[in-house]
């Protein structure tokens, strides 16, 4: 099981990629060193991989940016579970294979440092805390995630 | 039961009833990008796609950090260029014809009953004119260059009912702000927005704009109003009935809302969250070292027309820098011609280029650690428009130019 990193609301994407570094980073490893850097700057040191991020509503919201995905994606996070997403960010997170889940439960039982894992086949969250199940995600969405992203699954489209 | 607004368009899309709730696979009519097109553009190769299915569909245009701030972005800028050509994209807008979100609905792009998506929360500003149009990721936008589609789910629809008249001081911006305010920064998510209102020919094309715009900042996937005769007016299509778009009576709402506009106030969104709205009266006497007035929120001739009346025959404090960024070339053009330059030149105020400007913080007009600026455009978030040590307060451009002349926060309701 990873650590839970838990945040409060409206966690938004200048604090998870800064609109500074937007123009300037295109390595995902680098992003991943600016990851919450200005909200948590201890979080990119201390992340470790299957690490899950549990934050409260409107999670992601302000840009479109990618690269706040990712650098979550790339700092090891392995989901995302909040009481609710910003919807560009959701689409974001699907399509770059980070599973965003929105239990509103689950997130009023975790706390900072708790262990958590994510199940999505079986679709339940199991935690320190107890478990926590989610309706299966619709079938276009579950595909591409299957495929680790949206890029992966169009180039098996694009392969065939 | 009857169809909302976006249950029409998409059900006519997809070529078959769809309600909300549903997720579909649709063609947009239009797919917008912009700065960022350097880097979609590179996802072409990983995708295993060398050609966009339609380049008719897409429109491309530099607003972001434009001109180059530095040779990272000029090669950025460079690379788009060659793209456009190679794909033979006509839509293409170069470094200074204006913003994004301007242009779309300037180039009639945006259309009543269109679909278009964007690689840009703010897409959401093309709903003024009655399109559905919402922001997508940048994955996403290279998708349906290369496919031609994309997954949606067709949003639930919240009603926002307005009656009554706004003062002569409080605008579109401030109902905006003012409605942030009450339902947070996550009060429509998911949900698509519907204004509307009793009579609605007291909201241009371009206060819907502002209020279609900052739709996004409450989370909405997209907000509209249903188009009228202000619309078909303002599309040089006086007579066209678009009546076919309107929400039935008796479509679903999740929630509605109303809102009296005789009551709305200026109001001021403090740092750094845009639902952190506070009458300006209460913020009054904050100094401030910048103060800018465009973006695709607040850029547009109405908007400039407003500062002018506010600045004509006064100056700008010595200690503000007063930016303004007309959100267009054709928008500029018109403020010279209408000798709003010229006023605002005279107040003090630097005339800089159409575009983006210090809005994302990349240049023209950062802000130092602990400075303070305050902007008509759409965010205030942490560290935005340069160091997280500085702070942005947003307000309409009346409070704006009334701030930028007394150096502080200032109500603007002594120059009407
Ligand atoms: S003006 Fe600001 S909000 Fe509007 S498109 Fe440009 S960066 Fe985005």
């Amino acid at each position: 099981m990873g650590r839970v990193f838990k945040y409060g609301d409206d966690v938004n994407t200048d604090v998870l990629f800064p609109g500074k570094h937007t123009y300037t980073v295109s390595d995902p490893l680098e992003m991943a060193q600016h990851a919450l850097e200005d909200l948590d700057p201890a979080f990119a040191k201390e992340v470790k991989p299957g690490d899950i991020i549990v934050a409260g509503s409107n999670f992601g919201c302000g840009s479109s940016r990618e690269q706040a995905v990712l650098a979550l994606k790339y700092a090891g996070v392995t989901a995302v579970i909040a009481e609710s997403f910003a919807r560009i960010y959701y689409r974001n997170c699907i399509n770059s294979g980070l599973p965003a889940l929105a239990l509103p439960e689950a997130v009023s039982a975790l706390n900072d440092g708790d262990e958590a894992e994510a199940d999505l086949a079986a679709g339940v969250v199991k935690t320190s805390k107890g478990d926590f199940s989610f309706a299966p995600l619709p079938p276009e969405v579950q595909a591409i995630l299957d495929a680790g992203g949206l890029i992966e699954y169009l180039r098996k489209r694009f392969a065939r | 039961m009857g169809k909302t607004f976006s249950e029409k368009v998409f059900s006519s899309k997809a070529g078959r009833d769809v309600s909300a709730g549903e997720i579909v696979t649709l063609e947009p009519d239009y797919i917008l990008t912009h700065d960022n097109t350097a880097a979609i553009l590179k996802k072409l190769p990983e995708i295993g796609a060398a050609r966009l299915k339609y380049p008719e569909r897409a429109v491309v245009v530099l607003d972001h950090v434009t001109p180059a701030a530095d040779s990272t972005h000029a090669a950025n800028h460079k690379s788009i260029r060659a793209f456009v050509a190679e794909q033979g994209i006509n839509n293409f807008y170069d470094v200074g014809r204006g913003v994004c979100h301007q242009i779309m609905v300037e180039e009639h792009y945006a259309y009543p009953g269109k679909l278009i998506l964007g690689s840009d929360s703010h897409t959401t500003t093309a709903g003024a004119v009655g399109a559905f149009a919402a922001g997508i990721g940048r994955t996403e936008a290279a998708g349906i260059w290369v496919t031609g589609e994309l997954w949606l789910r067709c949003p639930e629809t919240m009603r926002i009912s307005l009656s009554g008249k706004l003062r002569s001081y409080a605008s579109a911006k401030d109902l905006a702000l003012t409605l942030i305010g009450r339902i947070g920064a996550d009060g429509a998510i998911y949900r698509a927005v519907e204004f509307s209102c009793e009579n609605d020919d007291q909201f241009s094309v371009s206060d819907r704009m502002v209020l279609c715009n900052l739709a996004a900042e409450m989370g909405a996937k997209n907000g509209y109003f249903a188009p009228d005769e202000t619309v078909a007016e303002y599309l040089g299509e006086t007579g066209s009935d678009f009546s076919h778009l309107r929400s039935d009576a008796d479509a679903h709402y999740i929630e509605e809302l109303a809102f009296n506009l005789a009551e709305i106030e200026p109001v001021v969104a403090a740092p750094h969250a845009v639902d952190n709205v506070h009458p300006a009266v209460e913020l009054a006497g904050k100094r401030i070292d910048q103060a800018l007035l465009g973006t695709c929120t607040n850029g547009r001739i109405e908007d400039l027309r407003t500062a002018a009346i506010v600045l004509e025959g006064r100056t700008v404090s010595s200690h503000v820098r007063l930016l303004v960024f007309p959100a267009s070339a054709k928008v500029y053009r018109q403020a010279l011609d209408e000798g709003i330059v010229r006023t605002l030149l005279d107040a003090g105020a630097v005339w800089m280029n159409p575009g983006c400007g210090p809005c994302l913080g990349a240049h023209e007009g950062a802000l130092a650690p602990g400075e303070a600026c305050i902007s008509t455009a759409n965010r205030n978030f942490k560290g935005r428009m340069g160091h997280p040590d500085s702070e942005i307060y947003l307000a309409s451009p009346a409070t704006v130019a009334a701030s930028a002349i007394a150096g502080e926060i200032a109500p603007p309701e002594e120059y009407f």
